[in-house]
């Protein structure tokens, strides 16, 4: 719902850090702004500030009291005014820049709320710059997925999106697209001048290529989702070969139970973790050995299959004990996967040698798997265990760089829209239909691309056949 | 000078294509009329094109045959060539175009006008339009004034002026300040529009050469026919009584002497000179347009098309220009079978006076102007068959507004007439406006064989069309679906006739038994090569209808419905959407200073125009859909 009224919220991360923002949005944005912010010298003037102008000075909790303002200041702050339009929401807007601290900014927070501003809703300034016509849809939404964004990987993404890099490709697509409508179109329209001759196997090429984009773009919003959501990570081993104590080294808390008797986490764990900017689903699974015991099976069976589903494997092997029909099992489920083994408990007496899990790695196919020597328990290598994940992710499977990956629902379904209409052009081509019949689809492509984009059909197609092609008597 | 008197209903102003449709509409519904034109010879003139249709024009006059119009039993009576266009492409893009015996097409509409009760003809140049103020700030028309000093007072006044206000022609350095052919200018018309507050624009046009045939070495040309069976634009013309000797077009190209000829000479093109201010239409260039915008073109068509049959004079067709006449003559010359052509008229350019049609609404009135309206090149659109649609639909809302009815209005989902209204009062014209068929988004419905069962209803409803005429309308819609539920109903199953039949016509054998629809579903296959094993057909027709075979226009009907039954249902989806937009009224009082967030631009543009729903709103240039999403919160409250 569209409301005229003023808003207010914390601009920035709800953590701790050096500077936090307050932004108060809307008609009374520099009236709330001056009832809370005084010059050193006690006066009031943001009001009448100039805008875009940083002033220092600080946030007043109480009375208009000119005597006693000192013993009410909540923090030193610069506090800035951006009159409308030429602000993010295109409203008068209010920006204190706090001296961060989660405490300070909810208690300058609540002093804007008392002064007339109300509590934002998610994403609702990025709703008002849309509303206000700031940026288009795909711009709004990317804005509105940075805010969600939980990690370095979706980040880059919700930028990229921002800086338009799902629009260049949208609009490539559209254009293309446009141009064989308008060829169509023009010829339908002039059958005498321009002719349609030979057009349908022309056209097929040119779709199965558009087919083929946007199948990739869609298939990229199911890797967008894995990696907001976090890359899924199973850590396999033999029983007691320090699964439960990597996850807990990862997570900093003893949240596994870790003992020395073998067998200790029947079933499976599972936590986020960020790891040098990436989410990681972690899932520390029961040791895997043949086992009598029946929750311990069921919970075996179960680490089987999260390793089966698994975005990466991570394979604990205790150094301490010689390899075995156990790892023989285990092997078999990091072939063909993303998989990092660790050789752990190094600092022990090391009954495995490296040459030796190498040799058996290879043996098993698993050509390309990376060994780390680590001691959990002693901290050393998991150094190295992050760099690895980091590089597996953002060098070797996916470039962020360059590709557009989508993040966003709304987007995946119009992809997929356009890509059903492009497989009914296609389809169309291929029972022989008249040409007339693929503008159709065409344009119920065209349409659904432009919704990512925030843009209609309107005038588009007379203009490029135009512009394009020579009609007329 | 003399306050002579006269009184009446509706005075029509011009006698061009929109308004003797006006004219006749109104006369019909029973209002006494008066139609006057500079010059009587002139009504119904064709100025340009000797023909009429085309791609999507053929559509128009079919829709406006539907309501009951003229200019289909015109062209009907008076075409030398007929031809459907497309028929390689679907049954939506296939239009009618017909040649026309200019002289005969004029002097057939004249009769009709001449024969037509209630209807009076005037030759006079109208010079004012007499008005009073209403207290809603808005202006009520009273009247016209005439050169003479004589006024007609009236209730309605239909202003088809064409292309001659303040019209000015030119030909190279050649500049004459009449209307198309030579004929009278009309200069007094637009001091009174503009007092009257109207916006008014500037368009031009263009027409190429007319060449005497014996001048001309058909030998090295392609001969190009009519159709062997020919199929007539009106409803009521039986095509029986159509089918004639037919005469032919001829086909050469240009070729790039021509076109060197030109550019050397572009600097005495008055357009590339800058002398024509007015804007003109992109979809028929000059052949200066075509060889600057695209020089990559090594040749462009030409076609050579008769005026009629007691004439020696031919239309020039793809080389309009208005190049000085010496650069004309070679120009031509270089063309082969040209090469010793003379000209009979000369091609030129002309400029005219329009109005920016976003002043009117959807029923082609005044917004505040009560009592005035609008049709043809008038509002800014080209060609014959546009100025008749929309003068057919400014004569029916006259008339409705004066017996105090609901106004005619068609929307995009129903007919090319509503797109081309629409279009015109939504939409920025910066030339004259063409009808295309990529300008429809819902063509498939929109079909020019299927015209009848779209509008006959609502000519009928308005008072244009006979009791008779819409029984046999309802008749056909009764045949037609009878028919496909029987042909949906009726299973063949995988029988050894059944797979020879389908073998031998080169389609795929049955695994399981089929409907008689899913057969006609297959390209290959046709309604009438099914027949063959359709065996309950003609006892079906014979119950139905007392006849062997369904009638002609009842198969056709039948076979697009089921042959192209997902595409159509696909697209009434679409109208689905279309209509739910234009549902959403905005209502008439809105004040859009009052509506939070707008942009200034999408602001001054929905205050102008005063779109009547959101779908009308999210077609204007300029207002975008965040502007829409704006508006929609809004009126939510």
């Amino acid at each position: 719902m569209f409301k005229k009224d003023t808003i207010a919220a914390i601009a920035t991360g709800l953590t701790d850090s050096g500077i936090g923002i307050i932004r108060i949005s809307g008609p009374e944005a520099v009236m709330v702004g001056d009832r809370l912010f005084r010059m050193s010298s006690g006066k009031k003037v943001l009001a009448d500030m100039p805008s875009h102008l940083l002033q220092y000075g600080f946030v007043v909790d109480g009375e208009d009291d000119d005597s006693s303002w000192k013993e009410h200041i909540l923090d030193e702050v610069m506090a800035v005014v951006m009159r409308a339009p030429k602000s993010f929401t295109g409203e008068d807007t209010v920006e204190i820049h706090c001296h961060g601290g989660l405490l300070v900014l909810q208690k300058v927070l609540e002093c804007t709320i008392r002064n007339g501003a109300r509590l934002a809703e998610p994403g609702e300034f990025t709703k008002r710059a849309f509303l206000n016509g700031k940026m288009d849809l795909a711009k709004a939404e990317a804005v509105i997925d940075l805010i969600h964004s939980q990690n370095e990987f979706a980040h880059k993404s919700a930028v990229n999106q921002l800086k338009g890099l799902l629009s260049d490709q949208v609009k490539l697509l559209r254009s293309e697209i446009l141009y064989e409508l308008a060829f169509i179109e023009a010829a339908l329209d002039d059958p005498e001048h321009i002719s349609l001759e030979g057009y349908s196997e022309k056209l097929t090429k040119k779709v199965e290529e558009i087919i083929y984009r946007l199948q990739k773009l869609i298939d990229s919003a199911d890797n967008g989702k894995l990696m907001k959501e976090g890359i899924s990570t199973v850590i396999v081993g033999k029983p007691n070969a320090g699964k439960s104590s990597l996850l807990n080294a990862l997570l900093g808390v003893d949240r596994a139970i870790v003992t020395d008797i073998a067998g200790t986490t029947r079933d499976v764990l599972e936590e986020t973790i960020r790891l040098k900017g990436i989410s990681l689903n972690i899932i520390d699974t029961a040791g895997i050995r043949n086992t009598e015991d029946v929750v311990e099976k069921i919970g075996v069976e179960k680490a089987k299959k999260f390793a089966g589903d698994a975005d990466l494997i991570v394979y604990v092997v205790d150094a301490s004990v010689h390899l075995d029909e156990s790892d023989r099992e285990i092997i078999p489920l990091i072939k063909d996967k993303k998989a990092i083994v660790l050789l752990n408990k190094t600092d022990l007496v090391q009954k495995v040698k490296e040459e030796e899990l190498e040799a058996l790695l290879q043996e098993q196919g698993c050509v390309e798997t990376k060994v780390i020597r680590t001691s959990i328990t002693e901290h050393i290598g998991l150094e190295e265990l992050e760099e690895t994940i980091k590089d597996m992710f953002f060098r070797g499977q996916i470039n962020i760089n360059h590709e557009v990956v989508i993040t966003n629902l709304r987007h995946k379904e119009a992809l997929m829209e356009a890509l059903e209409s492009m497989k009914m052009v296609k389809r169309s081509a291929e029972d022989e239909m008249p040409e007339d019949f693929y503008s159709i689809d065409l344009m119920s492509a065209y349409a659904a691309l432009g919704h990512i984009i925030g843009e209609e059909v309107d005038d588009d197609l007379v203009q490029e056949i135009f512009s394009k092609f020579c009609m007329g008597k | 000078m003399s306050e002579f008197r006269v009184k009446v209903d509706v005075c029509v102003v011009g006698a061009g294509h929109a308004g003797c449709e006006a004219a006749l509409a109104c006369a019909r519904l029973g209002l006494e009329t008066v139609i006057f034109t500079v010059s009587v010879d002139s009504i119904a003139l064709m100025p340009c094109n000797p023909n009429i249709g085309g791609t999507s024009k053929g559509h128009l006059v079919r829709e406006l045959d539907a309501l009951g119009g003229e200019m289909g039993k015109n062209i009907d009576k008076t075409f030398i060539q007929s031809k459907m266009l497309n028929v390689s492409k679907g049954p939506a893009v296939h239009s009618l175009r017909a040649q026309a015996d200019k002289a005969d097409y004029t002097r057939e509409m004249r009769k009709v006008l001449e024969n037509q009760e209630h209807l009076t003809i005037k030759q006079a140049e109208v010079c004012d339009l007499l008005w009073e103020n209403m207290p809603d700030n808005k202006k009520k028309i009273t009247g016209v004034k005439i050169y003479t000093g004589t006024i007609y007072e009236c209730k309605a006044v239909i202003l088809c002026t064409g292309t001659y206000l303040r019209a000015r022609c030119l030909c190279g350095e050649a500049i004459t300040y009449t209307g198309p052919n030579g004929l009278q200018a009309a200069t007094h018309l637009t001091d009174s529009l503009n007092a009257l507050g109207v916006e008014m624009n500037r368009f031009k046009t263009g027409t190429p050469a007319r060449m005497d045939r014996r001048s001309i070495d058909f030998s090295k040309m392609e001969e190009q026919f009519g159709d062997e069976r020919i199929v007539p634009f009106s409803y009521s013309t039986d095509p029986a009584s159509i089918q004639k000797e037919q005469v032919s077009c001829w086909l050469t190209y240009t070729n790039e002497e021509t076109h060197d000829i030109i550019r050397a000479n572009l600097d005495r093109s008055p357009i590339y000179a800058g002398i024509i201010e007015g804007t003109g239409p992109r979809y028929c260039p000059s052949i200066e347009d075509k060889v600057v915008k695209f020089s990559d073109k090594e040749r462009h068509q030409v076609f050579l098309e008769p005026e009629g049959l007691h004439t020696n004079e031919m239309y020039v067709s793809g080389m309009s220009s208005s190049l000085p006449e010496d650069v004309q003559i070679r120009m031509y010359r270089t063309v082969p079978g040209l090469e010793n052509c003379k000209i009979v008229r000369n091609a030129y350019a002309i400029e005219y006076d329009c109005i920016n049609a976003r002043q009117l609404d959807a029923s082609l009135e005044f917004i505040d102007i009560k009592g005035l309206f609008s049709a043809g090149q008038f509002n800014g659109s080209s060609g014959y068959e546009e100025a008749a649609a929309q003068g057919l639909v400014a004569g029916i809302n006259a008339a409705m507004s004066i017996f105090g009815r609901d106004p005619l209005v068609l929307d995009r989902s129903e007919s090319y007439i509503g797109v081309l209204i629409d279009d015109l009062v939504t939409k920025e014209n910066r030339e004259p406006y063409r009808m295309m068929t990529s300008r429809a988004e819902y063509r498939l419905l929109l079909r020019q064989d299927n015209a009848d069962i779209r509008l006959r209803k609502k000519g009928y409803e308005v008072g244009l069309i006979s009791e008779e005429q819409y029984q046999a309308l309802l008749e056909k819609e009764r045949l037609i679906q009878a028919e496909i539920a029987r042909l949906k109903s009726t299973n063949v199953g995988a029988n050894k006739e059944i797979q020879a039949f389908l073998e031998s016509h080169n389609s795929a054998t049955l695994k399981t038994a089929a409907s008689m629809a899913e057969l006609i579903c297959r390209p290959e296959l046709t309604y009438e090569c099914l027949k063959e094993i359709d065996k309950e057909r003609e006892a079906f027709a014979m119950e139905l209808c007392g006849m062997p075979t369904l009638p002609e226009d009842v198969i056709e009907q039948v076979e697009i419905e089921v042959k192209y039954e997902g595409y159509i249902i696909r697209q009434r989806k679409q109208v689905e959407q279309y209509r739910k937009m234009e549902e959403k009224k905005i209502p008439e009082d809105i004040d859009y200073d009052c509506v939070p967030s707008l942009r200034l631009e999408a602001r001054q543009k929905l205050k102008s125009f005063r779109p009547a729903s959101i779908g009308q709103a999210s077609r204007i240039s300029g207002v975008s859909p965040a502007d829409i999403s704006v508006l929609l919160v809004y009126l939510e409250h």
